[in-house]
C-alpha cells in the first residue's frame, strides 16, 4: 500500500474543540421560541389492564397545552426490527412493565407538565405478572402479549454438522450453566427529542438517535404521515452503545404534539427513565455442553439459551440470531446445536447493547474453555491457539472471513499481560486470564443496508462531504473525513462535513453492528474517487498525460513519482472550470456489502457481514480476600481492526469498551424486584468510575481487509465481548474459584472463599 | 410551586464568566436550570439531576460544585465559571487543549464537567499522582473513554 498522509494518523476528533469549550449542541441544548415541555406518565404496575384513563385534571393545569393517552395517537405499532414490531407510542389497553408509557402531556413549563402528570387518573386492573423467563415459558404463565401464548416472541434452533455424532466421538464432555445480568448502557446524555413543525406542516425531529433514517421511517408509519413530511436531524449525541438504536415514546410524542399544537415540543428523559424505560442488555440463562477431542480440538457445542427480553421485542430476533452465529467464531467449530429463546417478562426491555447478544454467550464459552483447558492439562492460551479460526477457512454458516488476526491477538495479548511469567505463578489473590471473540463489521439487515455519500470539491479547494453516518461520539465523522482527505490528497482541515440529516444527507442505516467505518467509509471513499476522477480528467487534458498517471497529495495533483510535474489543487479546479466542464464537481458513492447479501441469517445462512474483526482481552486482577473486592490491575486489549484509520480513536474505543466490560464483570446490574428497578441511579447501579479503571494497553493488529476502506474493520464494539470472561478467568487464577454468574460481586467472592475453606 | 399555586419569584443577580446577569426567576430553580435555560450556557450538562454524574460541574469561587444541586439564589455575588468561560482572552485553557489533543473526548457530554473538575483539582494540587487524579475525577462519570485518556490528559499538565 502507498504511503498514507491522513489515514492512520492520530487526529483529534473534528468536533473535539466544540466539545471542550461547551459549544457542542446536544438535543437538550436546543430551544425554540414558544417551546413546550413534555413529560410521560409511566405505569407503576408490572402488568395491568388500563380500565380508564382520565386526562381532564391534567388539562386543567395552567400552562398545559395537551394531554394524550394511547387511544389519542394513531394506533400503529413501531419497532426497530420490522417483523417484530410490538409497541405502541403509548400503551393501549394494558401496561406490561413498571415504566411502560401510559400518557403524555405538554405544557409551557416543565413544572406545569410535572404537575399535570400528577393529576392524571388511571384505573388499572392488576394482572398476574411474570418476572422469570423460564417461568414465563411454562404453560399457564401470564400472557404478556395476546398473540404470543408461551411468551416466546423469537426463537432459533439451528444445527450445523452433527452434534450428537460429534459428542459420541468426543473424549471429554463438559456441561455448565451460566447466568448473565441486566446491564444498562448508561449513555451520559439521557434520551431527548425536540420536534418543530414548519408552516408547510413538515415535522423536523432533533433526536438523540443512532439511526436517523430508521427513526424517520418509523415516525412516518407510526404517525400516519408521508416520509417526505418528516425530517430527522441528529445533533451531537452523548453516547449510545446501542440504547439509541431504538425508538421511544419521546420521539413519537414530541412529533405528535408538535403537529397538534404547531409549537416546538421537547421531551427529555430523566436518568431514572433511562434506567427503567429504555433498553438494557438481555440477561441470559445459558446451558452449554462442549465435546473435546483429547488433542484439544473443540468438536462440538450445544447451547440452550433463554434470554429475558422484558416486556417488548426491540431487536429480539436479531439478538438471538447473533448469539447463535457468533459461537462459530473466533474458533473453528464444525458441530453446533443452538437453541435460543427470547422470552417476554414484565420487566424492563432488552435491546441491542455493545456486542448485541454475543457477550453473554461469549462469556459462557470463554469461561468454560478455561475450565476445559485445566481439566485436560492444556494451557488455556494454547487451547485457544489450537482452535483459532484462520482467514479463508470454510465456515459452517458460510461466513466469509477474508482476514483474521485472531491468533496474533491471542499472542500479543498474552505477551502484554505477561502470561508465561504470571499464569499460575502469582501469589494467592493475584491472577491473569484471557478470552477471545469476534464481531461483524456491519450487519446486513432487512433494509437500509446501503450507505451513501456525496463529496463536492468547492471552488476554493475545500471539500464538502455529506454522509448519513450517525456519529454518537465514537468519531465516525472524523474517520470518514480522514478517508476523504486521503483520497483527495488534502489535509483533514479542508474537509467540511454535514452528517445525519435525513433531508440533506444520503441514506445510511445508522450506527449499529459496527458497520459505520466500513460501510459509510467505503461510500465516502467511492464518492471521493469519483470527484477526483473528474478533476483528474481536466488536469490530464491540460498536462497531456493519462489520467491513470496522476495522483493527488499535499493539495497538489501531479504525475505519480514526479511532484514537480503537476499543479496545485486550486489550479486544477480553475482548469476544470475554464475547460467548461460542468460545475459543481461532485462525486457520489454508495456502498453495499458484496456477494449474495443481504442475508438476514434469520431465515438462511450466508455471509452476514463484509468483514469480521477479532480480539483478545487479557486481564490481571487482585482479589482482596478480606473484603471480596476485585481490583483489575491491568487489561490488554488486542484487536484486529483491519487497519486503524485513526489509531487514537481506535484506542479510545478499546479503552472505553474494556472498562464497560469490566463493569459488567464486577459491578453493574439493573436489579429488579417484582419488576420494579431498585437501583435506577448511577450511585446505586455500579457504573465504573476512574477509581476502578485499570491500566489499559491497546494493541492494534492490522490485517488490511480487502473489503474495508484502506483495510479497516470494526473496533470498539467487539472489544466488549471478552473483558468479562478474561476477568473471570483471571479471578480463577487468583483464588481458584470459577464464577458462572455475573457480576462477580464482593459478596459472591467472600461466599465462595468461605465455601472453599470448608472443602 | 407549580401550576396555580403561589410561585415565588425573585430578582437574582449572578456573576457568570465575569459578566453580571440580572433576571427574575422562581427561587427553587437550580443553578443548572438557570445557566442552561435563562443564560443559554448549555455547555453545562444535565446527566442525572441527582448529583451522581458530575456532568453539571461548575466552578464557584474556584471550587467545583454540582450545579444541579445548587440553588441559583444561593450563589448570588459569587464568581461562577462555566466551561464557556474557561478560555482566557480567546486562548483555550491548557486542559481544554490537552483533552482535545490526547483524545480524552469522545461523545463530549461529560467533558465540560470533567475539565472543570480537573481545573479545580490541579489548582489545588499541581503535582498529583495518577491515583490522586483518578480520585479527584471519581465523581465525574464517563461511559465512552474508560477514563484512560482523560487521566493522561490531566497528568500531561502536571509538573512532573
Amino acid at each position: 500500500m502507498n504511503k498514507l498522509d491522513v489515514v492512520g494518523k492520530r487526529e483529534p476528533m473534528l468536533d473535539a474543540w466544540e466539545k471542550a469549550t461547551g459549544r457542542a449542541r446536544f438535543t437538550d441544548d436546543l430551544a425554540f421560541p414558544g417551546m413546550l415541555y413534555g413529560k410521560i406518565l409511566r405505569s407503576p404496575l408490572a402488568h395491568a389492564k388500563i380500565l380508564h384513563l382520565d386526562l381532564t385534571g391534567a388539562e386543567k393545569v395552567t400552562g398545559v397545552k395537551g394531554a394524550i393517552g394511547g387511544e389519542d395517537i394513531p394506533k400503529k405499532k413501531y419497532g426497530i426490527v420490522p417483523m417484530a414490531k410490538d409497541e405502541y407510542a403509548l400503551a393501549i389497553g394494558k401496561v406490561r412493565y413498571v415504566g411502560d408509557e401510559v400518557a403524555a402531556v405538554v405544557a409551557t413549563s416543565l413544572d406545569a407538565a410535572e404537575e399535570a402528570l400528577s393529576k392524571i387518573q388511571v384505573d388499572y386492573e392488576e394482572l398476574p405478572a411474570v418476572f422469570d423467563p423460564v417461568e414465563a415459558m411454562q404453560p399457564g404463565a401470564p400472557v404478556i402479549h395476546e398473540e404470543v401464548h408461551n411468551n416466546v416472541s423469537a426463537s432459533i434452533r439451528k444445527e450445523f454438522g452433527n452434534v450428537e455424532k460429534a459428542f459420541g466421538e468426543s473424549d471429554f464432555l463438559f456441561e455448565d450453566t451460566f447466568e448473565t445480568q441486566a446491564v444498562n448502557h448508561c449513555p451520559l446524555e439521557p434520551q431527548a427529542a425536540l420536534a418543530v413543525v414548519d408552516p408547510s406542516g413538515k415535522v423536523t425531529l432533533y433526536a438523540s438517535t443512532q439511526i436517523p433514517f430508521f427513526l424517520r421511517r418509523n415516525l412516518a408509519t407510526t404517525l400516519d404521515i408521508p416520509e417526505s413530511k418528516v425530517r430527522v436531524i441528529k445533533p451531537k449525541v452523548g453516547g449510545g452503545f446501542g440504547q439509541k438504536i431504538d425508538l421511544y415514546a419521546k420521539d413519537f410524542c414530541a412529533a405528535f404534539f408538535a403537529m397538534k399544537t404547531k409549537k416546538p415540543v421537547k421531551f427529555v428523559y430523566e436518568r431514572e427513565e433511562v434506567f427503567t424505560s429504555t433498553r438494557q442488555r438481555h440477561p441470559m440463562h445459558i446451558q452449554l455442553k462442549t465435546g473435546m477431542r483429547k488433542d484439544g480440538t473443540i468438536l462440538a457445542q450445544q447451547f440452550k439459551v433463554i434470554a429475558d427480553g422484558g416486556a417488548y421485542n426491540s431487536t429480539a430476533p436479531l439478538m438471538i440470531t447473533l448469539a447463535c452465529y457468533f459461537i462459530m467464531l473466533p474458533y473453528r467449530l464444525e458441530n453446533l446445536l443452538f437453541e435460543g429463546y427470547h422470552v417476554y417478562t414484565n420487566k424492563p426491555v432488552g435491546g441491542a447493547m455493545r456486542g448485541h447478544g454475543i457477550p453473554q454467550v461469549r462469556f459462557a464459552v470463554e469461561a468454560q474453555l478455561d475450565h476445559v483447558a485445566e481439566k485436560m492439562g492444556i494451557d488455556p492460551l494454547d487451547l485457544r491457539l489450537k482452535n483459532a479460526f484462520q482467514a479463508g477457512a470454510p465456515h459452517p454458516a458460510k461466513l466469509r472471513v477474508q482476514t483474521c488476526g485472531f491468533s496474533d491477538t491471542l499472542k500479543t495479548a498474552a505477551k502484554g499481560i505477561g502470561w508465561e511469567e504470571k499464569r499460575g505463578k502469582l501469589p494467592f489473590g493475584r491472577g491473569v486470564g484471557l478470552a477471545g471473540a469476534s464481531f461483524p463489521s456491519g450487519v446486513s439487515n432487512m433494509s437500509h443496508i446501503s450507505s451513501g455519500a456525496m463529496v463536492k470539491i468547492e471552488r476554493d479547494g475545500s471539500i464538502t462531504l455529506l454522509t448519513g453516518a450517525a456519529d454518537i461520539g465514537q468519531g465516525a465523522e472524523t474517520v470518514i473525513s480522514q478517508i476523504v482527505a486521503e483520497e483527495l490528497g488534502v489535509p483533514l482541515e479542508d474537509i467540511r462535513i454535514t452528517a445525519a440529516d435525513t433531508e440533506i444527507t444520503p441514506l445510511d442505516p445508522g450506527t449499529f453492528g459496527s458497520g459505520v467505518t466500513l460501510r459509510a467509509g467505503n461510500a465516502a471513499k467511492i464518492a471521493s474517487q469519483e470527484a477526483r476522477e473528474k478533476l483528474f480528467e481536466a488536469v490530464a487534458e491540460k498536462m497531456e498525460v493519462n489520467v491513470k498517471e496522476l495522483e493527488a497529495r499535499n493539495r497538489r495533483i501531479y504525475v505519480k513519482g514526479s511532484p514537480e510535474r503537476g499543479m496545485s489543487f486550486k489550479e486544477a479546479i480553475k482548469f476544470y472550470q475554464y475547460s467548461d466542464r460542468p460545475m459543481p464537481i461532485i462525486g457520489r458513492g454508495s456502498y453495499q456489502p458484496p456477494a449474495k447479501e443481504p442475508t438476514t441469517l434469520l431465515k438462511e445462512d450466508g455471509n452476514f457481514s463484509p468483514a469480521y474483526s477479532f480480539m483478545t482481552q487479557a486481564a490481571e486482577v487482585e482479589v482482596d480476600t478480606k473484603t471480596g473486592k476485585v481490583k483489575v490491575l491491568k487489561m490488554v486489549a488486542s484487536h484486529d481492526c483491519g487497519k486503524a484509520i485513526n489509531p487514537m480513536l481506535v484506542e479510545g474505543q478499546l479503552e472505553g469498551s474494556v472498562v464497560g466490560g469490566m463493569g459488567q464483570a464486577l459491578y453493574e446490574e439493573v436489579i429488579t424486584e417484582k419488576g420494579r428497578v431498585l437501583n435506577p441511579s448511577f450511585l446505586d447501579y455500579g457504573i465504573p468510575t476512574a477509581m476502578e479503571a485499570p491500566s489499559i494497553t491497546s494493541v492494534e493488529v492490522e490485517t488490511n481487509d480487502p473489503e474495508g476502506p484502506f483495510g479497516a474493520k470494526e473496533s470498539g464494539e467487539g472489544t466488549q465481548l471478552a473483558p468479562a470472561p478474561a476477568i473471570i478467568n483471571a479471578i480463577y487464577d487468583a483464588i481458584g474459584v470459577r464464577f458462572k454468574t455475573l457480576p462477580v460481586t464482593p459478596e459472591k467472592i467472600l461466599q465462595a472463599l468461605d465455601e472453599k475453606k470448608k472443602e | 410551586m407549580r401550576g396555580k399555586e403561589v410561585v415565588v419569584k425573585r430578582i437574582i443577580t449572578l456573576n457568570v464568566n465575569g459578566e453580571e446577569f440580572e433576571f427574575l426567576t422562581e427561587v427553587h430553580r437550580t443553578l443548572l436550570e438557570v445557566l442552561r435555560e435563562d443564560l443559554g450556557l448549555t455547555g453545562t450538562k444535565r446527566g442525572c439531576d441527582l448529583g451522581t454524574c458530575g456532568a453539571c460541574t461548575v466552578l464557584i469561587e474556584g471550587k467545583p460544585y454540582l450545579s444541579c444541586l445548587t440553588l441559583a439564589a444561593d450563589v448570588q455575588g459569587k464568581k461562577i465559571v462555566t466551561i464557556e468561560g474557561l478560555a482566557q482572552d480567546g486562548e483555550p485553557h491548557p486542559l481544554q487543549k490537552a483533552f482535545v489533543q490526547k483524545g480524552a473526548i469522545q461523545c463530549g457530554f461529560c467533558t465540560p464537567g470533567m475539565i472543570l473538575m480537573a481545573k479545580a483539582f490541579l489548582d489545588e494540587n499541581p503535582n498529583p499522582s495518577e491515583e490522586e487524579v483518578k480520585q479527584a475525577i471519581s465523581g465525574n462519570i464517563c461511559r465512552c473513554t474508560g477514563y484512560t485518556k482523560i487521566v493522561e490528559a490531566i497528568l500531561s499538565l502536571t509538573h512532573k
